[in-house]
């Protein structure tokens, strides 16, 4: 059963140093609080897991949270580079970045593999490519039954999956809708999974076949309103477009950015206290 | 009467001419997606787009900045997670068109996204691969759109991300690949198509006002021009009407055109 917790709570019980952990959501419901408590708590080594790393992973790297990162997108959406994450890469800063590096497709069935408990996925992917020439875990496996080669890629199983959703009802129960990315699957995939959602309501009112996952399959779930800004809760709020061209300066400079990590996350208590200095207009005034 | 146009304009009108009215067309993020939205706005209404955040048959009233915006679930037929999107329609075969773009394209249109120089130490950490390795594979034909320039247009590339024809003639072939492969590259200075035995990439037609000289100069490789090689169509006055309509509607939206990245 999902326990009710606040962020801090859910961070500090279920997210551990050297932990693999996904923070998932596709453009949509990107789970941007509990990155930022990550951060907060000085979480350190962990293995990250994302489809599209987006700003959330580019802050966790250049926080110095990271080790590892396997993605298959890793860029500003609609802006360009994620800086922080080019400088680990290109420069070591701050700190080396090792990465393994798949394609959507099959990391989406890597995460559907985690979720039904099997060793490897299996796509029509990668030939021809330069893939694995320079990640070693892209692998082939022979059909046996009608000797078709189809490329083999480990599940991915991460000790704990963070997401965002739009309602939990007071048991823990979680509704998600709009574009659901694999929150599902990486949910399902995980040992531990930490859920921050828009808003606790009496009962979810969910039609048949609507997104849920069941309280029993959550270790966490916390009230945290906007939690997904500057990216979007569908039904909620739109997509902060203006942070993520501005997050393109403030991320370009080292100075900067830790300057921007301190003020802005290492110096505030919550997520909420974030969310008033943002709408401050001299915080404002500093964004291009 | 002449109307005047831009170069970029001219690449994604004739990039949008290229689907037809019916495709189903799995769109890419930036000039891809411009291009189908306006041959889904003139010439193609019944064009089913399909973004790999899950939306499929998505109409958005403006050109959306990331490929999960709201407004392409809000005016999909229907919305599936990521991977239903990869494993039931694209590797399952409903795909007519994939629509790319490119940071690095070679003569037999294979495409970099991936790094300039080694991997181990990349001069230029690019994105990555996102959908676009299964899209060239799995589509039944891909259609690549991108600015011309020696720096896109190279001799070899760093790193093949997404396959086209390998390292041409029957090699796609060998590699089993369901999908056709490219049948076109559409750039500000021209149309490009496989040649049907070699695979290299020739000129096939050329953008009114646009000379040779300008094309071979600005490609990597010594590049040719097909027997028969035309000039192509200049953008109709509506095709123009309805892309600077929606380009305008984009900013005003986002405060950013959508294919700006």
């Amino acid at each position: 059963m999902a326990e009710w917790l606040t962020l801090a709570e859910a961070v500090a019980a279920h997210v551990r140093d050297g932990d693999s952990i996904a923070l998932e959501g596709f453009t949509h419901l990107i789970p941007f609080a509990a990155g930022h408590e990550i951060i907060r708590q000085g979480r350190r080594d962990l293995s990250l897991l994302r489809m599209t790393p987006d700003l959330i992973y580019d802050q966790l790297i250049g926080a110095g949270c990271a080790r590892k990162l396997t993605f298959s997108w890793g860029g500003n959406p609609g802006v360009g580079s994620l800086h922080r994450f080019r400088d680990a890469v290109e420069n070591d800063w701050p700190r080396p970045l090792a990465i393994e590096e798949r394609s959507h497709s099959d990391l989406a069935n890597a995460y559907v593999a985690g979720a039904a408990n099997l060793p490897f996925a299996v796509l029509r992917g990668y030939a021809g490519s330069d893939f694995a020439r320079v990640n070693d875990q892209i692998r082939s496996v022979t059909c046996p039954f009608t000797g078709e080669v189809l490329a083999a890629t480990p599940a991915v199983r991460p000790d704990v999956t963070v997401i965002h959703a739009q309602k939990a009802d007071w048991k823990g129960n979680v509704l998600l809708w709009g574009i659901l990315g694999v929150q599902k699957e990486a949910v399902l995939a995980a040992r531990r999974a930490i859920v921050t959602v828009e808003e606790r309501v009496r009962t979810l009112d969910a039609p048949p076949n609507a997104c849920v996952l069941p309280s029993w399959v959550v270790s966490a779930v916390c009230e945290v309103p906007r939690g997904a800004t500057p990216s979007y809760a569908h039904g909620y709020y739109e997509r902060d477009n203006a942070f993520y061209w501005a997050w393109d300066k403030i991320s370009r400079d080292r100075e900067q950015f830790s300057a921007w990590v301190q003020r802005n996350i290492l110096d505030t208590r919550n997520f909420a206290e974030y969310l008033k200095l943002q709408s401050e207009p001299r915080e404002q005034a500093t964004l291009p | 009467m002449s109307i005047s146009y831009t170069s970029d304009e001219m690449m994604t009108v004739a990039a949008a001419g290229m689907l037809w009215n019916g495709a189903v067309c799995f769109v890419g993020i930036g000039l891809p997606s411009t291009a189908a939205n306006l041959a889904r706005l003139t010439h193609a209404p019944d064009a089913v787009l399909i973004y790999e955040s899950g939306p499929i048959g998505a109409k958005p009233p403006v050109l959306p900045l990331s490929i999960g915006d709201g407004n392409l679930a809000e005016t999909a037929d229907t919305v599936v997670s990521t991977p239903e999107i990869f494993r039931y329609w694209l590797q399952g075969g409903r795909v007519d068109v994939g629509f790319l773009g490119a940071a690095q394209l070679d003569r037999f249109a294979n495409i970099n996204t991936t790094v300039v120089g080694p991997y181990e130490r990349p001069k230029v950490r690019l994105p990555g691969a996102g959908g676009a390795p299964e899209i060239s594979s799995s589509a039944k034909e891909v259609l690549i759109v991108v600015k011309h320039s020696k720096r896109t247009l190279v001799n070899k590339l760093d790193f093949v991300t997404s396959v086209g024809f390998g390292t041409g003639g029957d090699a796609r072939e060998k590699l089993g690949l369901p999908g056709k492969g490219p049948s076109a590259v559409i750039t500000d200075l021209c149309i490009l198509r496989p040649d049907p035995v070699s695979r290299e990439l020739a000129v096939a037609s050329i953008h009114p006002g646009v000379d040779r000289r300008t094309i071979a100069e600005s490609t990597g490789w010594q590049i040719r021009f097909a027997e028969g090689c035309a000039v192509t169509e200049a953008p109709g006055l509506r095709q123009l009407e309805v892309l600077r309509d929606l380009k305008a509607r984009t900013a005003a939206a986002h405060g950013v055109q959508g294919d700006e990245a």
